[in-house]
């Protein structure tokens, strides 16, 4: 009977508190100077070149990226402590968070010097917005059903095809795509993807937009027609994309982004419930709590088992799967709770609006990135029952 | 985990493997099984890990006796074993000797009242005490004439009531009627019923966190060997996800329990103890509750039976979310402390983690 989920103890050392405090001193400022607006629900998904640029100018895009791309060869465990204090105040973190966290890794490992040079310092700059091309109409959590194609001409490849529910696509200044360059095989049917990095200004490309449940426009379809991409944009493996799918899997999933989305209505609910609440916004309030916190040492000892350089697959998927449950619960939880409340208290107004918010955003959060349903195959495969 | 917890969780595992085997245990006509556990135990030093050498203990570290209690939750071996380091740290702090032999400690309840006058007197009731009918002696933590008295007990001279928890262990009142303390000494600053309760709620947490480990792997081992509709019952999808949400749970179980031990063997005894010792309680009596019954889910008809050992298991857990503060009295606590200190400070104190 040995134990087969593991975490270690980690605490964040010192010079992350140290970082702590420059990131809570510049929010403060932000928050002054009228880029954060703490009183709003939508800050952290809002798209902001002045905002993003000021992180940049900072030097926390990028931050373990190596020097000679414009990054700061700082630990992942500082950027972790960047990632939730941007992300508990809600800033408006939209134009960079996707570059920063996973397509500028990707072009590390897999694109051509050149391409390095010119695009991972603009990211750390923040001056550089991604887009994630993978569902198709016919391809969500099934992945490798993608049908958009990629066919060689002379100097490189033509897309032609359709993605769908393509975030950030209208103010992407690339996007990394997967697309068919080869049919699947039939010992492999993962065989024939190939991922690419796209210039959104390609001629051919055409970006519709899908507006959300929450009114916004966030969702495009992205279709391409003969848009050409040129051989050095190809990453990595032609039809091999599959085998890099996964290596940066853990990075993506047991961040805190996993489990803060909403977290601004847990903060509302205090205000709401005031300093002396009944036993049972108390027993709610304390358990929120208690399972937050369970939340963030999960994630932090998974963040801490990454940077000793261990791979703690299976943990990170069940940071996701249990992270992402409690973040879409919470508004649902804060609403039981605030049932009682009287509607002078103070903050209702702020509550009402960031909990409309929340509830509105809050399906989605189970499902991008990874659904709950093929984290679980996840978690079942580390269990060895796949 | 350090390299000497490592070696005491070893020495500990070892041992139960040896004569708390939970088949066996399950098995066995009678409770013959204990002692020789219990000799093995206690001469290895691990019942008094965390009573120093000068008062007769082994003298290991807060973090070692974290470490041996999660071991003993794996096992779910029916001995006072986490008691017993309780009740030997509570008399240790108060620069008491601690007697060999089985021990356990009061009270376990917020609500009980237990007083002992200048003489070493003590009377008052403490419920649902652990053990309390079957341990050799008790570390009481009583209100004194001028503050917190740490007093040892011999059991026999208190009276005992035949409650037991749901798994039958012995979970008794015990009524002090003028009991003599056979030692008594001030409680040092600090060590308060608060103190003591979060340090029981993060020992029992630490012990379910390891029965809830045993859980899962006796449930995915089961799903795998039990064949329905021709195929092992682990290959199908929403047996899978059963199990991989008590995965989930056991996790969170393991995390915040660990995470309140590190806390406790750090010296850290202010508001980021008490959300990690109480977060530990709440979270995992929490996981406790969702785990067992997917234990029982997939186990199906054979789990529900005393043959098998999932009982064992499932019955301590249920149980101990109820020792040293129930998850939803720990909710109401600290619900109470974050609302009082504001809502601007919630997540400084999360982050301080």
């Amino acid at each position: 009977m040995t134990a087969a989920i593991q975490f270690d103890q980690l605490r964040l050392p010192p010079e992350c508190e140290k970082l702590r405090a420059e990131v809570r001193a510049f929010i403060a400022e932000e928050i002054e100077g009228g880029s954060i607006k703490p009183s709003g629900a939508t800050g952290g998904d809002s798209f902001s070149r002045e905002f993003s640029r000021k992180v940049g100018a900072k030097g926390w895009l990028g931050m373990t990226w190596p020097k000679k791309y414009g990054g700061h060869e700082r630990t992942f465990l500082e950027r972790y402590v960047v990632t939730e204090e941007l992300r508990v105040a809600n800033a408006p973190t939209r134009l960079h968070f996707v570059a920063d966290r996973q397509s500028g890794p990707i072009l590390i490992k897999y694109a051509p010097e050149h391409i390095k040079m010119k695009v991972l310092p603009a990211i750390c700059r923040g001056e550089c917005c991604f887009a994630i091309g993978m569902s198709e109409p016919n391809s969500g959590s099934d992945l490798f059903a993608a049908r958009t194609k990629a066919t060689k001409t002379d100097g490189g490849w033509l897309i032609n095809g359709t993605k769908i529910w393509t975030s950030n696509a209208h103010q992407a200044d690339y996007m990394i795509g997967l697309f068919r360059t080869s049919q699947p095989t039939k010992e492999n049917r993962r065989h024939g993807l190939t991922q690419f990095l796209v210039d959104m200004k390609t001629k051919g490309i055409t970006c519709n937009p899908v507006y959300q449940i929450t009114g916004h426009h966030d969702f495009n379809e992205v279709v391409f027609d003969n848009a050409f991409v040129s051989e050095d944009h190809v990453l990595g493996e032609i039809d091999g994309a599959w085998k890099q799918a996964t290596s940066e899997l853990a990075y993506e999933r047991s961040g805190p982004e996993r489990f803060l989305e909403t977290y601004y209505v847990l903060e509302e609910l205090v205000r709401v419930l005031g300093p002396d609440p009944d036993v049972r916004g108390a027993e709610g309030l304390g358990r929120l709590v208690a399972q937050l916190h369970t939340l963030r040492r999960m994630s932090v000892s998974v963040a801490g088992m990454l940077h000793a350089g261990k791979e703690p697959v299976l943990e990170a998927a069940i940071v996701k799967d249990v992270g992402t449950i409690w973040e879409q619960r919470l508004p649902h939880k804060a609403r039981e709770l605030a049932a009682f409340s009287e509607p002078e208290a103070t903050n209702q107004i702020p509550f009402e609006k960031k909990l409309a918010y929340a509830t509105t955003i809050a399906p989605k959060l189970t499902i991008q990135g990874g659904t709950t349903e093929v984290l679980r195959g996840i978690i079942a495969r580390g269990l060895g029952l796949r | 985990m350090s390299e000497t917890s490592a070696i005491v969780a070893e020495t500990a595992a070892r041992i139960f493997e040896d004569l708390a085997d939970p088949q066996t245990v399950n098995q066995a006509k009678d409770e013959a099984w204990q002692a020789p556990l219990w000799a093995s135990l206690e001469e290895s030093g691990l019942t008094l890990a965390w009573v120093p050498d000068t008062l007769g203990g082994a003298g290991a570290s807060l973090a070692d006796g974290f470490e041996v209690v999660k071991v003993a939750g794996r096992f779910a071996a029916t001995v006072p074993l986490a008691e017993t380091l309780l009740a030997g740290w509570l008399l240790s702090e108060a620069g008491l000797s601690s007697p060999t032999g089985t021990m356990t400690v009061a009270p376990s309840r917020w609500a009980d009242e237990l007083k002992i006058d200048a003489a070493g007197v003590i009377t008052g009731k403490a419920r649902n005490v652990p053990f309390g009918r079957s341990a050799e002696h008790i570390a009481v933590l009583a209100d004194g004439p001028s503050g917190p008295v740490v007093a040892l007990v011999k059991l026999s001279d208190v009276r005992a009531g035949d409650g037991r928890n749901l798994a039958g262990d012995s979970s008794a009142e015990l009524s002090f009627d003028k009991v003599r303390a056979v030692a008594h000494a001030p409680a040092p600053a600090g060590l308060d019923r608060k103190c003591l309760m979060l340090l029981g709620a993060t020992v029992r947490a630490n012990q379910m966190a390891g029965a809830l480990e045993t859980v899962l792997a006796i449930t995915t081992r089961y799903s795998g060997e039990r064949v329905a509709f021709e195929k092992p019952i682990s290959k199908f999808q929403a047996v899978q996800h059963n199990l991989a949400r008590l995965a989930g749970e056991t996790a969170a179980a393991v995390a915040a329990a660990g995470s309140a031990a590190d806390t406790f063997a750090n010296g850290i005894t202010d508001d980021r103890l008490f959300l990690e010792a109480a977060g530990a309680k709440i979270r995992v009596s929490e996981a406790a509750t969702e785990g067992a019954s997917i234990g029982h889910q997939v186990h199906g008809a054979i789990g529900f039976t005393k043959e098998h050992i999932l009982h064992r298991f499932t019955l301590r857990l249920w149980s101990w979310r109820d020792d040293f503060g129930n998850e939803s009295d720990w909710a109401v606590r600290l619900g109470r402390m974050i609302a009082a200190k504001g809502a601007d400070d919630l997540w400084p104190l999360v982050a301080s983690r």
